[in-house]
């Protein structure tokens, strides 16, 4: 496999965050976030649990309100208007710890029906369409199965394609991995190695730390809702900074 | 080597053993009931309690039923017949067949309305219960409310068509402007229906109804099962999309749309039916002006169906909360918008989850409509309790017309239970 972390980025400018900050009630949980992604970058996202990282990329498709602060995703401005905010996940990706697959819904079927419905794409060539990101994710014969006959990788794949068959620009993952049995992490990797490879702008929370460093071009280390650290990886795990970091990793690597 | 030593591990079969049939007591009836009678012995006196109650129960209905008697047209002339010999006296079901089904005052020449109503409502019905059918059936499921009213109620035809003209102008106007606001697609269509049903009202010449083609029968006039199968499919296709309606308002993020729904279920839910059924049939009318008359099968069928459309919304909910709310979110997060998501991912999901319950209340309410008899509707039981106990020749025969209503209902509610059943299996996809 490629090691993509040397790949080039372009200077065009997919997400903005401008010093963003949001609250669960009183608890305060991002702050003062302030994040530039370039088209093309490879992001990866680490943190202890609950230090904001899925709350992070979830305020950048508008899952989770953000109370200060901007984000510019591709151009738009996220605000309270419903049809920005549409438009904007229809140009974000995302994938889910827990697949989030429609169960009611064949695999195929899972796949055309944001096309079909969002982008107004005819049927025909919304299935031909899915049918060819299926073949990428390498799990095309499973297309008239149900989610619940699929294993958890299997079900992650269909969740990639799934979103990628929206044609977006952007990904974002939320722990793709975390829920996954051992063997079945490497197939979900593999895939989004491979998406990695083709030049996706790409965000991603995980603790998969060989993904990281052959993937990424920047590692973002989160703790208690603020960004401590971001570097190159190579750099950011042969030579962290900060304390907090050193830290973290002596946990995450030392067994 | 012929040998053969009994300590040498070598073995050859000499043939084949021939097939031989279990011994007697592992197979058929004597293995079933040794197995799930017999087992041991609490079991075995179990079973033989149980046959003696069974054969108490057979010994004392079965002579009853089969001595039935079927031709006579009094109850006395049926004691006469069985001369004290045990033995039901159906002839009031032979002799007052028509009145059961139909009711006393239902034109006896029209009969053949209702039964062409019915024979339409399974056509009508069969798309919407059994999609696997063509869709382009849903067709006729639109306009057979229309149909059916004409058929039932007779009149004018104009009365049917101008409300179906006002539905399909409805549905023009909302398809036009409900797209960019919904507010606006929905009073326009409001607005455009009563404008189609106001103007319409003018066109319908006086007397239009005199010299119908079907003879006009007034709502008291309906009776028998026929009025409790017409508040039963009425009310239930009613209240499940008022239901769903109002357990989507239930959780909507407008205060004001939410504690509408909420007051409205909680308020539904905390009276007993027979008083919202008292204030149809006598506290609606000083509500409305003097001269308007709100005809009072509308009047029942607005009560049952708000009435059970309070419950079906609680069920509905319970649906809703229990999908994951990962499912909300990848809906939002593939651009879906509300309604989109609604109906294409979160309703599909809820109600299969719900449809244990939504039958349950529909079986329910479909019992629930022999309540119209104490507003002096008569229904089944209403038939049965008044015009035909109150006869003469009638009067103390209780447990052959009882039976035979609770009989008629089984049949439906029974009918109504598989198809829930038959739903369940075809709407599993292997998931949870």
């Amino acid at each position: 496999m490629a090691d993509t972390s040397q790949m080039k980025v372009s200077d065009e400018i997919a997400i903005t965050i401008d010093n963003m900050n949001k609250w669960y009630g009183s608890f305060h949980v991002l702050r003062d976030i302030n994040l530039t992604v370039n088209q093309g970058e490879r992001i990866v996202i680490c943190g202890p649990s609950g230090s904001g990282k899925s709350t992070l990329i979830r305020c950048i498709n508008a899952l989770e309100e953000h109370q200060q602060g901007s984000i510019v995703v591709d151009g738009t401005l996220l605000s309270n208007d419903l049809k920005n905010i549409d438009k904007i996940r229809s140009e974000v990706g995302m994938c889910f710890q827990h697949f989030n697959l429609f169960p009611h819904l064949t695999i195929l079927e899972n796949c055309t029906l944001a096309p079909i419905w969002v982008r107004k794409t005819p049927k025909k060539e919304a299935e031909e369409r899915a049918m060819h990101f299926l073949e990428k994710v390498k799990i095309p014969d499973q297309a008239l199965k149900y989610p619940g006959q699929l294993s958890g990788g299997q079900q992650q794949r269909v969740a990639i394609a799934r979103s990628l068959c929206m044609m977006p620009r952007i990904m974002l993952f939320d722990e793709p991995t975390s829920a996954l049995d051992p063997e079945m992490i490497k197939e979900v990797l593999d895939t989004m190695i491979e998406l990695a490879e083709e030049g996706m702008t790409m965000l991603c929370v995980t603790h998969e730390m060989g993904f990281a460093r052959q993937v990424a071009n920047r590692v973002i280390f989160m703790a208690d809702g603020q960004i401590v650290e971001q570097n190159e990886p190579e750099e950011f795990f042969n030579n962290p900074k900060s304390e907090r970091t050193q830290q973290f990793l002596s946990q995450i690597l030392g067994h | 080597m012929s040998d053969k030593t009994t300590n040498s591990i070598a073995f050859v079969a000499e043939g084949t053993i021939p097939e031989s049939p279990p011994p007697a007591r592992e197979t058929g009836v004597y293995k079933w009931a040794r197995e799930n009678l017999f087992s041991n012995i609490p079991n075995s006196i179990l079973t033989l309690v149980a046959l003696a109650l069974i054969y108490s129960v057979l010994s004392n209905t079965l002579p009853w039923l089969l001595n039935g008697i079927w031709t006579t047209s009094s109850l006395a002339e049926c004691r006469e017949v069985l001369d004290g010999k045990v033995g039901a006296c159906f002839s009031v079901l032979s002799e007052r067949w028509n009145q059961l089904l139909y009711g006393f005052k239902y034109p006896t020449e029209a009969y053949w309305r209702p039964n062409l109503a019915l024979v339409l409502l399974l056509i009508a019905l069969a798309p919407v219960l059994f999609f696997d059918l063509p869709r382009q059936l849903l067709g006729f499921t639109v306009v057979y409310p229309f149909i059916a009213f004409w058929l039932i109620w007779g009149g004018s035809i104009l009365v049917p068509v101008i409300a179906f003209l006002g539905f399909v102008a409805a549905a023009v106007v909302f398809q036009r402007f409900g797209k960019g606001s919904f507010a606006a697609g929905f009073f326009g269509a409001l607005v455009a229906a009563l404008v189609v049903w106001k103007v319409g009202g003018f066109l319908i010449p006086e007397g239009a109804s005199e010299n119908a083609m079907l003879s006009s029968v007034p709502s008291r006039d309906l009776g028998g099962f026929m009025l409790n199968m017409m508040l039963g499919v009425t009310c239930v296709s009613l209240s499940v999309p008022l239901g769903i309606a109002l357990a989507l308002g239930r959780q909507s993020s407008m205060p004001l749309i939410k504690w509408i729904c909420v007051i409205f279920i909680e308020f539904v839910r905390g009276v007993p039916l027979i008083t919202l059924l008292f204030v149809a049939s006598v506290m609606l009318s000083y509500f409305f002006p003097p001269d308007a008359t709100v005809d009072l099968f509308l009047r029942v069928v607005i009560m049952i169906t708000l009435f059970s459309a309070a419950y079906i919304a609680e069920v509905i909910r319970g649906g809703l909360a229990a999908l994951p709310t990962g499912q909300y979110e990848a809906a939002d997060s593939l651009g879906l918008d509300y309604p989109q998501a609604m109906r294409l991912i979160i309703l599909p999901q809820a109600l299969k989850i719900s449809i244990p319950g939504i039958v349950n209340v529909a079986v329910g309410l479909f019992k629930d409509t022999t309540l119209v008899s104490v507003i002096s509707m008569f229904d089944l039981v209403g038939m049965i309790r008044g015009p035909i106990l109150a006869s003469t020749e009638w009067n103390g025969v209780y447990w052959e017309l009882l039976g035979f209503a609770a009989f008629l209902f089984f049949i439906v509610c029974y009918g109504i239970s598989q198809y829930s059943q038959w739903l369940e299996r075809r709407l599993a996809t292997g998931h949870r």
